[in-house]
């Protein structure tokens, strides 16, 4: 049960996913436009945001950076085109996943749930990594004693790579760990998300000293 | 193989009928001239030679007495000269060097005719001009009889024949030296003639490689000139008709992606409402269960034709672009069936692991495509078998059914084709070979359809790999 915002402009597909989202047990609230969308978010903020790419005026891009700036509500976009132009452009404005129209109820309500779930926290003390310091219980992080704030996806991925230091992950158990995606998940994903962790974590991206690529294979939480 | 006498080229033939006509025409005029030159020649030699005997004669002839007698005879030919003989009735002057070259023909040809007469001859290889003349006493009041005495004298040509050789071969000469020249003109005419041709050529085989904005700026007013305004002419008109046809090409793969664009919002819709429907068919009597069963697989069907349709119109635009990442092939054909839920219906046949650069996504769409069919058309067991060597990953899809008809064999990769027009139709979109194709292509490789020994059906896909890149 998540208190969900529906931004899509199409009335009928609006209707349908509300219907088959409640279905799911959500609370589902709908806005036709971007202005709407940020209008409703404003005012009751729920738990995450389903947007539609292609809305009128204010496009999905803009409206996922706004959510994005505002907090750290997780937002899923659904695109009409699985084209990688969306897809990329949704990522780096900020989306933590991402459907394909049409798409199944049951599928979205997977993601939404999986997503929702990256905030819940699995206690096992504290890490402390030079001068990263991640607390399991609270969900926080902080860096040289300053807090660091991350969404509930980088958040996850950050946990999974610390909780094992210097084991390589490959883009695909990534992919299942953190967005609980079967084996054909797009590792654009992660990419994406690692970039966006580095940026929050690492002082100087181009080298990180955290999160660390394996040419070939996928990441690994260093300092070694 | 015969030897050609007539070279084949345009340049060669144009050299060497320009050099031909040059040299005949050269060498045509060169004997005619050297000819009429050589008649000339002896004419006025034979003209000066008998001038020269009657002259020789004439101061004399006064003084003879008549009838002569052999010294008079002897006086005479002294007179004329030693290659002379000098006859009267049956008498003749003492021998000379020539005379016994004097023939009967020209003595009979004298006294016939009462005049001067010349003949040539060639005797000891030697040309010869014979000349017989008879001797006429003019009287005082100007009557003409015949002395009766006759006067040959023979002279050797050969200097005449030496000049007439020097002619000819200053002919020769003439035509010979002509023929470098004429080559040279040939070399410059060819080349003035052969330059808009060659330009033409390249012209048009630019046009045949593709750039139908390939064009010759004519030159003149000539046959040449109005053979480059035709092509160009041509190349306009197939540059327009090609221009209009990517157009339309181009429109109508526009219109598939839009169209399929359009439909997903529906489907969208349609999805999300079946699956409320679906859950709700237990409170339902028995049509309208039934009723809403088919809206669900026939949504889902609309979507997967949707789904690939779209991806069609991406191979077709050109925009379809891998997203290539270490993969092991046998894992992710696993991960395949276990998704389907094809694992007990399927015979997997292969090594532990075997790493390859490929579009996950895209090998996974292969692999489904090659075994969905298989389990739809063909008889299980169906069996997957995966090898490799340095060079290539090979995967073999074989059903047990009666295999692919000869006639299906060329036609299965074809955009809906359904190898049975009888066959009730399947929950396939008629697109998962073509887009099976399209997928192994991107990667380099290719997928080909046959039937197996046992009479099965049997796909094979072929990617290329690299082991250098693992």
């Amino acid at each position: 049960m998540a208190s969900i915002l529906l931004i899509e402009d199409d009335p009928l597909v609006r209707r349908g996913l509300q219907l088959a989202l409640s279905r799911h047990g959500h609370d589902v609230r709908t806005a036709d436009t971007g202005e709407d969308g940020l209008r409703e978010f404003g005012s009751a903020t729920p738990d995450l945001v389903v947007l539609d790419l292609m809305l009128p005026v204010v496009d999905g891009f803009e409206v996922c950076r706004r959510i994005r700036a505002a907090g750290d509500v997780p937002v899923i976009v659904l695109t009409a085109r699985g084209d990688d132009f969306d897809v990329v452009s949704g990522l780096e404005a900020g989306a933590d996943d991402y459907v394909v129209k049409p798409v199944q109820p049951t599928v979205l309500d997977a993601r939404i749930r999986a997503v929702l779930r990256r905030s819940t926290s699995t206690p096992d003390g504290v890490r402390v990594h030079r001068d990263l310091r991640i607390d399991t219980s609270s969900l926080t992080v902080s860096m040289h004693g300053e807090p660091v704030t991350l969404t509930p996806t980088e958040l996850r991925l950050l946990l999974t790579l610390s909780r094992a230091p210097g084991q390589v992950f490959s883009r695909q158990q990534l992919l299942e760990q953190v967005w609980e995606h079967d084996y054909l998940g797009d590792s654009r994903l992660v990419d994406n998300c690692v970039q966006r962790l580095r940026a929050k974590i690492e002082a100087s991206p181009a080298t990180p000293e955290y999160v660390q690529t394996v040419r070939g294979f996928g990441y690994r939480f260093g300092p070694v | 193989m015969t030897r050609r006498l007539w070279p084949r080229g345009l340049r060669a033939r144009l050299l060497a009928a320009f050099a031909l006509v040059t040299v005949l025409g050269a060498a045509a005029a060169a004997w005619s001239s050297a000819g009429s030159a050589s008649t000339a020649l002896v004419t006025s030699t034979e003209q000066r030679l008998a001038e020269t005997v009657v002259g020789q004669i004439a101061p004399i002839a006064p003084q003879l007495t008549y009838p002569p007698d052999q010294g008079a005879l002897d006086r005479l030919r002294a007179a004329i000269g030693a290659d002379t003989l000098v006859t009267y009735q049956d008498l003749r002057s003492a021998a000379g060097a020539g005379p016994e070259l004097i023939t009967d023909a020209l003595r009979t040809a004298v006294r016939v005719q009462n005049r001067l007469v010349t003949q040539r001859i060639i005797a000891d290889g030697r040309p010869w001009l014979l000349v017989g003349t008879p001797i006429v006493i003019t009287a005082a009041d100007g009557a003409r009889t015949p002395s009766g005495i006759e006067v040959y004298t023979a002279r050797d040509l050969t200097d005449v024949d030496r000049q007439i050789d020097a002619l000819a071969r200053q002919a020769v000469i003439t035509a010979a030296l002509a023929l470098p020249l004429a080559v040279l003109l040939a070399v410059l005419a060819a080349g003035s003639v052969l330059r808009p041709v060659r330009e033409l050529r390249d012209t048009a085989r630019r046009l045949a490689d593709g750039e139908l904005d390939a064009r010759t700026s004519p030159r003149g007013a000539d046959e040449l000139a109005e053979l480059t305004v035709t092509i160009n002419e041509m190349a306009e008109s197939v540059q327009t008709s090609m221009a209009a046809m990517q157009r339309m090409q181009a429109d109508a793969k526009r219109f598939a992606a839009d169209v399929s664009h359009e439909l997903r919002t529906p489907l969208t819709t349609l999805t999300a409402v079946v699956e409320v429907l679906a859950t709700t068919t237990d409170g339902m009597d028995a049509d309208a269960r039934e009723s809403a069963q088919l809206a669900i697989t026939e949504t889902h069907r609309l979507v997967r034709l949707v789904e690939d349709l779209m991806e069609v119109s991406r191979f077709d635009a050109g925009t379809a672009q891998l997203r290539m990442e270490e993969v092991d092939v046998v894992g992710g054909v696993r991960n395949c069936l276990r998704a389907r839920g094809w694992l007990d219906q399927v015979d997997l046949v292969a090594p532990d692991e075997v790493l390859l650069r490929a579009d996950r996504r895209r090998l996974d769409v292969i692999v489904a495509n090659l075994v969905g069919n298989a389990l739809r058309h063909g008889e299980p067991p169906v069996r997957v078998r995966i090898s490799a060597s340095r060079e290539q990953v090979r995967i073999e899809v074989t059903d047990s059914g009666p295999g692919l008809p000869e006639h299906a064999l060329s036609h299965v990769f074809d955009r809906f084709y359904k190898a049975d027009a009888a066959r009730t139709r399947t929950p396939g979109s008629g697109l998962g070979l073509a887009i099976a194709l399209e997928n192994a292509r991107l990667h380099g490789g290719d997928l080909s359809a046959g039937n197996a020994d046992g009479g099965g059906a049997r796909f094979v896909l072929r990617l290329p790999r690299d082991l250098e890149e693992l």
